[in-house]
């Protein structure tokens, strides 16, 4: 890190602020994301990223989720943004001036945002056999009918936001306060969550997921 | 008092289907709320519908191998009919946009960066109309004649055109189109990428060909695989008819200079 943060204090005022911003909040957050220290750049000490394993089968969300999407899922567009983030780490800590870190900060953005979407999105399932779809109790559960009204309010609520959600992007109802809002549930709206399945059908997507989310990982 | 500045050569674009320009200036988008539905009987509000869902100009499954008939079944008959239809209910709700074509429609509720609900179904049926005729069986090589020359102008060489398109598209994020467009103040042709529903025509720019690349466009044929659907297009898809065509049409539009006429 310390690599990181001397390569930045050369004065270039503002425009680096927001980047360390992303890049340290980044930093914090991948303390949830399995990371491989076997394999450091050691030319710079820095580490790089690897795809976090599932902790269930492909198969086991069936069939809330089909095998191949969760396939595809995990191998091809998580590990694309976990390569794409390794890269643009590269590039920024090689970077000799200013601009050119500030034209990969939207890179990291993207790439790294959407590594630690996926990573607590993986958590965030279970296969039925393991709780998968089971209502939250205790703490939580009395947070949420605190805050939303009801357990199936929360869920409306969330299935409505992520059928009007255009485009691509994520739904997250429960995040943890605090200086960095870490997601603690979140749902993957872009097509690519559920295409080979439902095709444009988002709102069957989204009532036939509650049937796997992992309540417990939030709690 | 006009929404919008009148400029002198402004001319909507794109085809009209449905509805008929009811104010017929040539020129600025008129005022909103400037036309009445004619019939303002209690049973005027049983208007069904102002737009159809235009067919593409082939079969769905012309464009084999390159573009899957399920594709098109999917794109062209579940997403872009389902766009035609919340337009159309859109449309019957707000009086407030009744009389408009299409284009001038997308202008006004783009609302300069600020999109009405209703844009998103307006601009997506027009991108969706624009898409299909950008593409033909047996599509693909090189423009010709007088496109070639303004791309050889504007990017150096059409092999430049083609990574810079190729690029932008794969590098776009999310849910994003693609276009090849005429610029109206610059005179010359630009790539330009937009996010989920946007097009060139809300900043007047004059749209030559497009590409779709929300995920639903190539998600059943290639999967994750962007890269290789943007360049099957271009190798295989892209229609330089339509393209040369809506350049011509450009160009009525735009002084682009005198054209070279070779000498016998």
């Amino acid at each position: 890190m310390d690599n990181k943060t001397g390569a930045m204090d050369k004065n270039w005022g503002g425009a680096i602020g927001p980047v360390r911003l992303i890049v340290d909040t980044l930093m914090v957050i991948r303390t949830l994301i399995t990371r491989n220290p076997a394999a450091p750049l050691a030319s710079r000490g820095l580490h790089t990223f690897s795809l976090p394993n599932l902790p269930y089968d492909y198969g086991d969300l069936e069939p809330a989720i089909s095998a191949e999407i969760m396939q595809l899922h995990h191998q091809k567009h998580h590990q694309a943004y976990i390569t794409n983030y390794n890269k643009a780490l590269d590039q920024i800590q090689a970077a000799a001036d200013a601009p050119t870190v500030v034209k990969l900060q939207s890179a990291i953005k993207f790439n790294g945002g959407g590594h630690v979407n996926h990573s607590i999105f993986w958590t965030n399932l279970a296969p039925v056999r393991a709780g998968g779809g089971e209502p939250p109790r205790g703490p939580l559960r009395w947070a949420i009918d605190n805050n939303f009204g009801s357990f199936e309010a929360l869920i409306q609520k969330m299935s409505a936001e992520g059928a009007a959600v255009q485009g691509s992007g994520w739904v997250d109802p429960l995040v943890s306060k605090g200086a960095s809002l870490v997601p603690l549930l979140g749902i993957d709206v872009w097509e690519h969550a559920y295409y080979l399945q439902y095709q444009n059908v988002r709102p069957d997507y989204l009532e036939n997921i509650w049937k796997v989310v992992n309540w417990k990982y939030a709690s | 008092m006009s929404l919008f500045n009148c400029i002198s050569n402004q001319c909507p674009l794109g085809s009209n289907f449905g509805s008929s320009n009811k104010l017929g200036s040539f020129g600025a988008v008129p005022q909103l709320g400037g036309a009445q539905r004619r019939d303002k009987s209690r049973n005027s509000r049983s208007i069904t519908a102002y737009y159809g869902l235009k067919s593409p100009p082939y079969k769905l499954d012309a464009l084999e191998p390159y573009m899957s008939q399920k594709t098109l079944e999917v794109h062209w008959g579940v997403h872009h009919r389902g766009y035609v239809e919340a337009l159309n209910k859109h449309l019957a709700k707000k009086d407030v946009l009744y009389g408009y074509t299409m284009d001038e429609l997308i202008k006004v509720t783009y609302s300069n960066g600020n999109p009405w609900p209703e844009f998103n179904s307006a601009a997506q049926v027009w991108n969706h109309d624009f898409f299909w005729e950008s593409m033909q069986p047996g599509g693909g090589e090189m423009p010709t004649l007088g496109l070639l020359q303004q791309i050889e102008k504007d990017f150096g060489s059409f092999i430049n055109f083609r990574e810079k398109f190729v690029e932008a598209a794969i590098t776009s994020f999310g849910s994003c189109w693609v276009w090849l467009v005429l610029k109206r103040e610059k005179r010359c042709l630009a790539i330009v990428k937009t996010s989920n529903a946007i097009n060139p025509l809300v900043w007047n720019d004059i749209p030559i060909t497009g590409l779709d690349v929300w995920e639903h466009a190539y998600y059943l044929d290639f999967k994750n695989d962007r890269a290789k659907y943007i360049n099957t297009f271009m190798d295989h898809l892209i229609s330089w008819e339509a393209a040369a065509a809506r350049m011509a049409r450009a160009q009525s539009f735009v002084n682009l200079g005198e054209p070279k006429i070779p000498v016998a």
